[in-house]
Order: C-alpha cells, then structure tokens, then sequence
C-alpha cells in the first residue's frame, strides 16, 4: 500500500464511514440489487430467469460504473453486455432447448462450490479491508473523466492494443462461423 | 467514495460467479457465471481508475473496456463451442461431455 501511494497527488482526508455521503448511499444500494440479481443468476432454476436476470445485475453495475465517474464504461456495457452479450446467451439457451428441470441445472457438487464461494468472499474482503480501509476517492476532484478523456486516453496511449483487441473481434467472429457451420 | 465500497461489492460478486462456474451444470449457466466474474474485475479497475486519478491514461477505464471486448469474444465463440457440442450429443450438461471424439452415430442432420 505505502508503495503506492506515493504516486498519488495529496488527498484531503477522508471522512468518517459513519456519514456516507448520497453517493455512497446510491452506491450500497447499487450494488445491493447487483448482488441480489447476481446471487439469482447463479441459482435460478430456469436458464432463461437467469439471462434475465443477468441483465439487472449488469444494469445495476452500468450504474456503478456512472457513480465512478466512468461514463464511456458504463455505457459500453449497457451497449454490450445487456445488448448484445445476453442477447448471445438467451439465443443459445433457446438453441439448446433449455432444460426447466430444477435438478439438470445443478451439478452435485454444489456445498463444495458453496465452500469455495464463501473462502474466496472471505479471504478477498479480509485482504482489502487490512489494505485500503483508509482509501478515500474524492470523487467531487474528479476532473477530465468524462467520455472526452476516455477517447483521448484510448487513441494517445493504446492504439496499437486497440488494434490489436479489433483483429482478435475479427477472429472470434470467423472462429464462431467456422465452429457453427456444419460443412467445414 | 470510500474505495472499500466498490471493492466489497466486487469482491462479493466475483464469489458468487465463482461459485456459480462451480456449481452450474447447464454450460450456459456457466458461461454467465463467467460474466459475473468479469464484472467483478471490470468494477475493480474503474475504482482504481478513479482512485489513483490516472488522467492522462485512464488505465483502469481503458482495461475495463478492453475486458469488456475481450468478454465478447469470448462469449461468442464459447456459445458457439456450447451449440456444436450440443449439436454431437444432444446434450449442454458439462458432466456427460467425457469424450473428445464425436458421438457414435456421426449427426447427419446438415
């Protein structure tokens, strides 16, 4: 932590957790409804339910990703993900005549998946809260973040990457052609 | 914000799609598990964006876009992996796909 944070310009200093402020407050309930749709994503008992409700839990994230100051991202997702990456997922389950079964969804190692599930939430929120229990973004500083500066970060500094993600979409898009036809 | 906020929450969702990966059955269910998680990571690096206020190079923005696109793709030719698998054995359930080779009777449906 303290290796970092001398990359960091002065912050002023950040004020207590006991009065979060309107943005905290739309945050926690934000990511309440994620979390709540995430966790029905994950145990729904019809895979259409779940594309569906993938989709709240994506929306509520777009509206996380505003609360950060990051427009561009949280509108790439709703553009993506809830347009195109459900839309994929609904077709397939629909192809694949979806089984309504509340048995064939589930696989019998579930308690252990549980297991694992609970580990990793605790180990992860034991590490970040020993790590950045004082970290403070002052959001109300935040300048320059805007769809404007996303567009100029991408294009000065990532080009050829960007470049390089547009030649991996092309290959996917012939890749998925290939793996689908039934000629080849 | 507080950065332990956004870090809490994508914490606890990138357990739920983990747990979700593991336990699904259905290879559907379990590519959207895999989306979960990728949000998850998706909402760690636009706090940090915001946290370390990278305005020159937004990195954590730029990466979130970038996992995004790649998330795409990878959907994309999952589903196309999960349709062709289905296609050889009837079958999406990721416990009863044990063999490389194609199924007995070869489909020939086309």
């Amino acid at each position: 932590m303290t290796s970092v944070l001398f990359l960091l310009p002065p912050q002023p200093p950040a004020p207590s957790a006991l009065h979060p402020s309107a943005a905290e407050i739309v945050f926690v309930l934000l990511g309440l409804v994620a979390l709540g749709s995430g966790a029905l994503v994950v145990t729904a008992r019809v895979v259409v339910h779940a594309g569906l409700w993938l989709v709240v839990t994506l929306g509520s994230l777009a509206g996380c990703f505003l609360l950060l100051t990051a427009e561009f991202v949280a509108w790439v997702q709703v553009l993506i993900y809830v347009g195109a990456v459900v839309v994929l997922l609904l077709f397939a389950a629909m192809l694949t005549r979806a089984p309504t079964g509340p048995t064939e969804l589930n696989s019998a190692n579930r308690p252990i998946a549980a297991g694992v599930g609970v580990l990793t939430a605790v180990t992860l929120i034991t590490l970040l809260v020993q790590a950045f229990r004082s970290a403070y973004i002052p959001l109300s500083h935040a300048v320059g973040s805007g769809t404007a500066a996303t567009g100029t970060a991408v294009f000065r500094g990532y080009v050829l990457p960007f470049e390089v993600v547009s030649v991996l979409l092309l290959a996917a898009l012939i890749g998925a052609v290939v793996l689908t036809r039934r000629d080849v | 914000m507080h950065l332990l906020y956004p870090l809490v929450v994508s914490a606890l969702l990138f357990a739920l799609g983990l747990y979700g990966v593991l336990a699904r059955r259905n290879s559907v269910c379990v590519l959207m598990a895999v989306e979960l998680m990728l949000n998850a990571v998706n909402l760690d690096f636009v706090a940090f964006d915001a946290w370390l206020r990278d305005e020159i190079f937004h990195a954590g923005q730029v990466f979130a876009l970038f996992v995004i696109t790649i998330a795409a793709a990878e959907v994309g030719l999952g589903l196309a992996i999960v349709l062709a698998v289905f296609r050889d054995t009837q079958s999406v359930a990721l416990d009863q796909a044990r063999s490389l080779r194609d199924a007995d009777p070869p489909s020939v449906d086309a």
